[in-house]
């Protein structure tokens, strides 16, 4: 045993590795530290002197049958491994490796690992129908491996196969689903696939564990169905045996069916017609009698409907008729039915359910789903729910009580104010008392209700005023009261006040009736961010958010007073979280969230008074002192910057101007180091936005530390590993420098437009199926148009010179993007001012061009006859250039 | 239990501060880069939020423009007249959606105004277009959805009228937008009751601003009869316009411009640099001369029509009794005494109207300075400016010794003379900078007419 502790001798072979491997495995498990990681050092050399012969290893270790099942299993998990990673660089890195393994070596892996599927070690079997997802999430795409599909469906077909072969082949089988797309795998393929699902659900045949496993895989094979979906008798025997595996006796693989439902649901909703009654009755037995996570799903059946309808409505409008529209109208159809059997829901709920954010239960989820029955529906839905609410609001117990008022407050967004109002005014008052209700979990949803009112009703100026001078005072009266109730009664007050807040926004002169409680509003809500109470954490980031709407609703100059006194007691505490004691990681921590919400309310504040002519002497006034504070904040992390604060200084530098020129030396390494931060993408993004800030403030004053950020950029830019959501802003952030610093952007022109011709050549390879890619596609053309823009209006003059060049290709990527009927407005926008720009700044060389192209006449009147303002004056001003460049 | 993934319970907050104040940093971000190279591109009227004002509907050709809409300006009158917003500082777009009081305020400062010539400039021939003046009131004419205005220099409505200009009647279908506007500036010309354009300012919403002299005339011979505004006038075409026939400055230009037969009666000949930017208010760069041959207006005129034995001079009275032209900076010519404001009820901004004894002028390093300026009468409140520095300059000139067309053609004699100067008093450069500088401050005593209060 000592002999194999040993580190290994460099001539000892990879052979003699390969032979000792067991032991190394049960090494690596050994619970002495020192044995494990040798162990590891020895499976890392091993993996790096000879990986295929390490990969074979492993797979023969997994296979054999006589080898301890602890080797076994580690020997699955280090191959699955070495074929996948979270980190897409490393993943493709593992990718590459496997691909250029010798391919007999890898028939060999492959064939240890089909042969395990049938091992009567049970963790061998599902560690190699992963590996097996994994191998075939490389090869399949590259159309490799055909055969796996086969050889599994061979599995299900033979008469003989015993159970556990035919439960992790299933297993394989839905793995398999998961890792690759629907366009990797032929048609005959998805058929054979689910003719083995099909095949493993049948209840007269197979175990419990088996059904489980094809009930399952079945669900991650719905994506592939599509082509058998359209086929109505495939399509109906599909439906047939999931409804019937709905009455399994197994709960669990009754839930994983209805599962499927959901799926279903979603991805097949026009074909559902036929099958709605059923699955109404079979949900609602679900809902009724089943055990809790059964019921759960029937519900979330439901709820989907109502995603598909809500969605169909949105895209095509609500009335848009038979012939175009998709939309069923199931929720509708079954509304009378559907909308008690979910009001019987909201009773059951839990003892002690309002302790944790995010419960789950039937009561939660049935109100969910009444609240998107009635986006679905609209008015409909109000008849069937008031007669529940007004039934159970006064009874004795607190179930019914609660229910009704959850059950009210659900129905808010969706149905019309006009329905609405009328109830509203008249419940208003018994809410506010029930605020006093000696129940807890009845003063939460009551809260919650008042929340929602003030969300989706209440806005000043409105047709149906629901805040009036009258009720305001009681209503404050009770919100101000009640914000000292538990923890989670409190938290919903503040989302209360949130809304209430928001619905003064745009209010202009009427505001002013919120204005004399905005004080005391004040003063509540930094007392409950001072709480102490156990669970405060959640209610203290609501307080001060809730605060942070209260500023940007507020309206100034009205009150610029209480304003800018928050902003001293902000700083005040802000400077006090740096005298914190930090004994821990946790400490340093905590710290940080509190700084991240301090600074959150400083960034709002800002903002705030920055738009004032009147109120910005009051930033001015405390500048100095804020920015030594951000810095501070900076300096209590040594790797990270916050983020919090990066946003509440590119704010500062808006307010502050040409003067926050003398932060820049001490606020420029934390800039560094934010567009060096490719890990957090969130905080190197909002870096790049600081610096387009800090150039539109200081202007050519930015230009001494232009080679540092431009360098940064430049880097974040070549990076793979850097979130691709950066990439746009950080070109358009090269055009908030080059329209900052003019002529000197010069030196920076061969490194960046060779970046932004690269860019406009990947817009056209990106997949037009896919919307993330279509929207990433116009945040980069909108991203690159910007930077051409800011360099050739930063270059007018003696430099335009230097963009001759561009022009051509330009024009060409700009021609390329109009053609493209996925762009949007903002990228339509940007096109016709660069467009402009070219002509402005390049003026009689981009004659030729201009008279060689059509197509910037059709670009600019489809912008003369669209709805925007804004749109039509660039245009005007695009059609002014080109026009004069076109009679010089 | 936990819900499906991207189930959100109904009782969890929907907001996310965080996310929240990130975008609403990305919006801000957004528009302050748009607002930023929509000023370097000099569309500045998004970076002042008016486009977002709601546009007034034009009104009926019956309605007369200055009357209704006045109300909804009457709040921003206040702020204005405070910090004097400079009208200049608004772009043409959203002129020309101001109305009533502002739109005056507006016009009034936007034409070029010529200084008057009292030296030839250098490179007469080389740098200048000549032209006929017709006779008559100048304005800015302005279309834009579906009709035309004119207006006169101190802003007020001189026509409201359908033309053939772009979007200057509702009749026609133009392939620009509707909003787009067109601005020339042109003299009305009674007798045959036609628009003469002697400029462009905008054509189809394409500002001439910052084009060249050179440029604009080309263009507006080009664009202008192509509208068919050139046309005798029909139903949705009130006024004809024409365009004046325009010189380079050479001894033929100058002779053509001088004594050739046009339809229009003239009024003296305009000077314009070729290189000059369309730029408002006084300026040197675009010259007046008249004399007896080519003007009927050669020596001012009272309101009788007559030319007056003493020259006549209207200045401006300024807060603290000085008395100016309209000039910027502006020239002093004199200062009424406190106790004779009080008297007379005048205010700051008054236009009075002064006579001068020939020998109270003197020449003092080549500027102008009067010793005695006798009051004569208020001005009537149409006017809208003082005179300026070279009009009082001009008319002195005039009276003694006038700058004739043969000092003119004497300097775009043939090459070897281009270079010559010709001097009118010898000692002033030709274009003559105010330094702004009080020229000679004399308190005088002004007799209080005893009648004409």
């Amino acid at each position: 045993m000592a002999a194999h502790l040993c580190p290994l001798h460099p001539c000892l072979s990879a052979i003699n590795m390969a032979m000792e491997i067991t032991q190394v495995l049960l090494s690596a498990q050994s619970p002495d530290g020192h044995t494990r990681t040798l162990a590891e050092a020895n499976l890392k050399q091993f993996q790096e002197q000879n990986l295929p012969l390490f990969l074979l290893s492993l797979s023969v270790e997994l296979s054999s049958e006589q080898k301890p099942p602890e080797s076994r299993r580690l020997a699955g998990i280090i191959l699955k491994n070495s074929l996948d990673a979270k980190d897409a660089v490393r993943k493709e890195e593992l990718t590459q490796r496997w691909v250029s393994v010798e391919p007999s070596i890898k028939s060999q892996i492959k064939e240890s690992l089909l042969r395990t599927l049938g091992s009567s070690v049970s963790d061998a079997r599902q560690t190699s129908s992963q590996v097996i997802a994994k191998v075939a999430s490389i090869e399949v795409p590259r159309r490799e491996w055909q055969e796996l599909i086969g050889l599994l469906l061979n599995n299900m077909t033979q008469p003989d196969a015993p159970a556990p072969l035919k439960q992790s082949t299933l297993e394989a089988l839905g793995y398999v689903c998961e890792e690759v797309s629907p366009q990797d795998l032929e048609q005959d393929q998805v058929n054979a696939i689910l003719t083995a699902v099909v095949q493993g659900m049948n209840q007269t045949e197979h175990s419990s564990e088996v059904r489980l496993a094809a009930v399952k895989a079945l669900y991650n094979a719905l994506d592939f169905a599509q082509t058998n979906f359209e086929n109505e008798v495939e399509r109906n025997f599909i439906m047939k045996v999931v409804c019937e595996t709905t009455m399994s006796k197994e709960s669990e693989i009754r839930q994983a069916a209805i599962e499927c439902l959901v799926s279903i649901a979603s991805t097949y909703y026009e074909y559902l017609e036929p099958y709605m009654q059923t699955l109404f009755n079979l949900t609602a037995n679900a809902v009724r009698g089943d055990e809790e996570p059964v019921a759960l799903q029937a519900i979330e059946f439901w709820s989907s409907i109502c995603d598909e309808e809500i969605q169909i409505q949105e895209e095509f409008g609500e009335d848009n008729g038979e012939s175009s529209s998709p939309h069923s109208n199931f929720i509708k159809q079954a509304l009378p039915t559907l909308v008690p059997l979910m009001l019987e829901t909201l009773l059951k709920q839990e003892e002690d359910q309002d302790q944790e954010d995010g419960v789950w239960n039937l009561s939660m989820a049935g109100g969910t789903c009444l609240g998107l029955i009635a986006r679905t529906v609209g008015d409909a839905v109000v008849p069937l729910v008031m007669p529940f609410v007004e039934n159970n609001i006064t009874k004795g117990d607190w179930r019914s009580r609660e229910a009704a008022t959850f059950a009210f407050g659900s129905i808010l967004e969706g149905p019309s104010i006009e329905k609405l109002a009328p109830l509203v005014h008249s419940g208003l008052e018994f809410l506010l008392n029930a605020m006093k209700d000696q129940n807890s979990h009845v003063k939460d949803t009551t809260a919650w209700t008042l929340g929602r009112i003030f969300e989706f009703l209440h806005s000043a100026g409105g047709e149906y005023p629901i805040l009036t001078a009258t009720n305001l005072p009681h209503i404050m009266s009770v919100l101000l009261e009640s914000i000292r109730d538990s923890p989670n009664v409190a938290e919903k007050v503040c989302g209360a006040i949130y809304f209430l807040a928001q619905g003064f926004e745009d209010a202009g002169s009427s505001s002013s009736i919120l204005t004399p409680y905005l004080g005391d509003t004040v003063s509540a809500l930094l007392s409950t961010a001072d709480r102490t109470d156990p669970s405060n954490v959640r209610l203290r980031s609501s307080a001060y958010e809730t605060l942070n709407e209260i500023v940007r609703c507020s309206s100034i100059p009205e009150t610029s007073n209480m304003v800018a006194h928050l902003l001293h007691e902000i700083m005040n505490r802000l400077s006090k979280t740096l005298e914190l004691h930090i004994a821990s990681l946790e400490d340093r921590e905590k710290q940080g969230d509190l700084q991240a919400l301090l600074c959150g309310v400083l960034q709002v504040i800002l903002q705030k008074l920055s738009n004032s002519t009147e109120a910005k002497p009051i930033i001015l006034q405390s500048a100095d002192q804020m920015m030594i504070l951000f810095l501070q904040v900076f300096a209590c992390r040594s790797s990270t910057v916050h983020e919090e604060a990066m946003l509440a200084i590119g704010a500062l530098a808006y307010a502050t101007g040409p003067e926050f020129a003398k932060y820049m030396q001490e606020f420029y390494k934390y800039l560094e180091m934010g567009l060096q931060n490719f890990e957090e993408y969130q905080v190197c993004s909002i870096s790049v936005g600081v610096v387009g800030d800090i150039c539109r403030a200081l202007d050519d004053k930015v230009l001494p530390y232009c080679d540092g950020i431009m360098s940064q950029l430049l880097k974040d830019l070549s990076s793979p590993m850097l979130h691709r959501s950066v990439k746009p802003p950080i070109f358009s952030c090269f055009g908030d420098i080059a329209l900052a610093i003019g002529e000197h952007f010069e030196k920076y022109v061969p490194y960046v437009i060779p970046m932004l011709q690269g860019a406009a050549e990947l817009c056209s390879h990106l997949d037009v199926n896919d919307d993330d890619m279509q929207e990433y596609g116009n945040q980069l053309r909108r991203g690159i148009f910007e930077a051409y823009s800011g360099i050739l209006q930063g270059f007018k003059g003696p430099k335009a010179a230097l963009m001759v060049p561009c022009a051509s290709p330009l024009l060409s990527f700009i021609e390329a993007v109009v053609r493209d009927k996925n762009r949007d407005e903002e990228v339509t926008k940007a096109a016709v001012a660069v467009m402009g720009d070219l002509a402005d700044t390049l003026g009689p060389n981009t004659k030729i061009l201009f008279k060689d192209c059509t197509f910037h006449m059709e670009l600019l009147g489809e912008c003369f006859r669209s709805d925007s303002d804004q749109l039509k004056e660039t245009a005007t001003w695009t059609q002014g250039m080109i026009q004069r460049v076109l009679v010089l | 239990m936990t819900p499906q993934e991207g189930r959100r319970p109904i009782k969890r907050s929907t907001v996310s501060d965080q996310q929240r104040r990130r975008e609403l940093a990305l919006v801000r971000q957004a528009q302050q880069r748009s607002d930023s190279q929509n000023r370097a591109r000099r569309l500045a009227s998004s970076v002042l939020g008016l486009h977002s004002s709601p546009e007034p509907a034009l009104p009926d050709d019956a309605i007369e423009p200055e009357q209704a809409p006045e109300l909804n300006w009457a709040q921003t009158e206040a702020d204005l007249t405070e910090s004097e917003v400079p009208a200049r500082d608004l772009n043409v777009v959203q002129a020309s959606k101001l109305r009533g009081r502002e739109a005056r305020r507006w016009f009034a400062h936007q034409l070029m105004l010529p200084e008057w010539m009292i030296d030839v400039p250098p490179h007469l021939d080389r740098d200048w277009y000549v032209f006929a003046r017709p006779a008559g009131n100048r304005c800015f004419v302005v279309s834009s959805n579906g009709t035309t205005i004119s207006r006169l220099r101190n802003g007020s409505v001189l026509h409201h009228f359908p033309s053939s200009l772009p979007n200057g009647s509702r009749t026609r279908d133009m392939s620009g937008p509707a909003s787009s506007y067109s601005i020339l500036d042109c003299i009305f010309h009674e007798p045959n009751q036609t628009y003469y354009v002697i400029d462009m300012v905008c054509w189809r919403g394409y500002s001439l601003y910052d084009c060249t002299a050179e440029f604009r005339f080309f263009w507006l011979n080009s664009k202008l009869a192509e509208s068919g505004a050139c046309n005798s006038p029909s139903t949705y075409h009130r006024y004809t316009f024409s365009v004046v026939p325009i010189y380079d400055c050479d001894q033929a230009g100058l002779r053509a411009a001088y004594s050739s037969v046009v339809p229009y009666v003239k009024d003296g000949l305009l000077f314009y640099n070729k290189h000059a930017h369309y730029q408002t208010g006084n300026t040197p760069l675009a010259l007046v001369w008249k004399d007896n041959y080519c003007s009927e207006y050669f020596l001012d005129t009272d309101s009788k029509g007559l030319v007056p034995t003493q020259q006549q001079v209207v200045l401006e009275m300024q807060d603290d009794g000085r008395l100016t032209t309209s000039d910027d900076p502006p020239v002093v010519f004199g200062c009424v005494e406190a106790d004779f404001i009080q008297k007379s009820g005048l205010q700051a901004g008054n236009l009075l109207r002064f006579a001068i004894r020939d020998e109270s002028v003197s020449l003092i390093d080549g500027k102008l300075e009067i010793g005695d300026l006798q009051f004569v009468s208020k001005v009537n409140r149409a006017r809208a400016f003082a005179d300026s520095y070279s009009k009082v300059f001009f008319q002195y000139a005039a009276r003694h010794s006038p700058l004739r067309i043969e000092d003119l053609a004497a300097s775009v004699q043939p090459t070897f003379l281009l270079k010559r100067i010709v001097p009118v008093f010898g000692r002033l450069p030709w274009k003559f900078c105010t330094d702004g500088r009080d020229a000679g401050l004399l308190v005088i005593h002004i007799p209080i007419p005893s009648e004409k209060g």
